[in-house]
């Protein structure tokens, strides 16, 4: 299971890259991403809205389930992958093979950089999971 | 947790393994979208050990299949299986099953000796149920610990066994069965079933034999690209063939005339459970109707999705709904009022926020 030292966590098995002060990158853990399994399509239509922190900015949909994406913090939803997206390359299944990478979903622009803090490091995500 | 005799060789083969009806069953293996093509191509195994196997025999055992079950039991013979239903006494379903009529000698109390497979969640249920029906001169006996059962499907599943044993696989027919030698191991029942429509075999054997059977298939299969199959893709299969799925689209609530399965619903057999009410919905007409659901949206539809028509009104929900690995497309199974139920009806799907377009179709999904 790869889970970088890097990156920040939410208990719903998002991630967060922070590239500078409010600006990141958020995607679906190595672990999320197993346990839904072949994902077949992410939708993303919250492109431009400005979201609070755990409000739904997307969804994942797998061969076997369904799966809601979670903001980690507030902020703006600036981009969604186009690798990903439909009108895009439309190849949600990098998120299978790169979800820490090529599989990222959408990159924002934090709102309050403060709610970081209540996001978890590696370590403590990693006791998060079985 | 139960086991079968192969979870450790899942565990070891790095299958996602889940419980499903009390049993560490494996989910997948190399994934659900290969798995299913696999099977489309080549030829898959399932551990499907975890079904039940209820022995009936004696000289009431047609009589009692008669009563609890919706088919036409009597026109099995020795070597012939049939795809049944028991119903409640509602009108709904306490289960699906095969009824396998077996060799008269393997009863040891005279008659007719049968064999049931029920879906495994069900054992207890089904078991408790068929006990209430006394009066019948019958031994009923719930092998279900005691048997395992391995599925092999796909178009080179039958040459792959052929080269396990000295039984002529091609003269046995569809919803037929033979007991003979295989790998190497004696008395197994090789039956000509599935749960796919890539065609092939269902082996049921004692459980010391599961793993002896299971390395042989893989060896004689290793030039012919053959795949361990977990449940999910097992799901993926039947739905694309709009196969029923009991607890999914059909349970105590559903009656098989709804649910498209009128042709193994025989009342011109005689009385048995709830067919007076079936009867009536004949005569009278079902107020709704399992259909198949093709959805023209890339969002998969799910168990219990609401459905509605093009003013938003309620018309019935989906039972299931995956993406179709053959089709790259969400495709689903739902009831719908009958006035909806019709091919080519435009209908709409809830998906949260989203409703996404969906047209009524008749299963298959996929022509194979």
């Amino acid at each position: 299971m790869d889970i970088p030292a890097n990156l920040k966590y939410t208990e719903d098995h998002e991630w967060l890259r922070l590239e500078g002060e409010d600006i990141a990158y958020v995607g679906i853990t190595d672990f999320a991403q197993g346990e839904l399994g072949d994902i077949v399509y992410v939708e993303v239509d919250t492109e431009g809205e400005t979201l609070d922190q755990g409000e739904i900015f997307g969804t994942v949909e797998a061969v076997k389930t369904t799966a809601d994406l979670f903001m980690p913090v507030s902020g703006e939803i600036l981009e969604f992958n186009s690798k990903l997206s439909a009108d895009g390359d439309d190849e949600p299944a990098l998120i299978n093979e790169s979800p820490y990478e090529d599989g990222w979903i959408v990159k924002i622009k934090l709102s309050n950089p403060d709610e970081l803090a209540e996001l978890m490091g590696a370590d403590a995500y990693s006791e998060n999971i079985p | 947790m139960k086991s079968t005799p192969l979870t450790e060789k899942h565990i070891e083969l790095g299958a996602r393994m889940a419980e499903f009806a009390g049993y560490n069953m494996p989910i997948s293996y190399a994934g659900i979208k290969e798995e299913h093509q696999a099977v489309r191509e080549n030829v898959g195994v399932f551990d499907v050990s975890h079904m039940g196997e209820f022995f009936v025999e004696g000289p009431g055992a047609l009589d009692l299949l008669q009563q609890i079950t919706s088919n036409d039991a009597s026109k099995l013979f020795p070597g012939r299986a049939q795809y049944s239903c028991m119903p409640n006494k509602d009108g709904g379903i306490v289960d699906d099953l095969i009824i396998y009529r077996m060799p008269d000698e393997h009863s040891s109390i005279g008659g007719h000796a049968y064999l049931l497979v029920v879906n495994a969640a069900n054992i207890e249920k089904d078991w408790k149920w068929i006990q209430q029906h006394e009066g019948y001169e019958v031994k009923i006996t719930d092998r279900s610990d005691e048997y395992g059962l391995l599925a092999v499907q796909g178009p080179k599943a039958t040459a792959v066994l052929q080269s396990l044993t000295e039984v002529d696989l091609s003269e046995i027919k569809f919803y037929h069965f033979t007991i003979g030698d295989l790998a190497g191991i004696p008395d197994v029942i090789i039956s000509a079933t599935g749960y796919t429509g890539s065609g092939g075999f269902e082996l049921y054997v004692h459980n010391e034999n599961m793993v002896k059977l299971w390395d042989a298939i893989f060896e004689a299969g290793k030039e012919s690209g053959i795949a361990p199959i977990g449940l999910g893709a097992r799901d993926t299969l039947r739905l694309e063939m709009g196969y029923c799925l009991y607890g999914n689209d059909i349970d105590d609530q559903t009656s098989p005339l709804e649910a498209g399965l009128g042709w193994i619903t025989k009342l011109k057999k005689g009385a048995f459970n709830s067919s007076e009410i079936f009867q009536k919905q004949k005569e009278e007409g079902i107020q709704r109707k399992l259909v198949g659901l093709d959805v023209q949206e890339r969002r998969v539809p799910r168990h219990g999705y609401i459905i509605v028509d093009g003013d938003g009104t309620e018309i019935g929900h989906v039972t299931s709904g995956t993406q179709s690995p053959t089709l790259g497309s969400p495709i689903g199974m739902g009831y719908v009022s009958l006035d909806h139920a019709e091919i080519g009806t435009q209908v709409f799907i809830v998906a949260g926020k989203k409703q996404l377009p969906a047209t009524v179709v008749k299963p298959p999904f996929v022509q194979l």
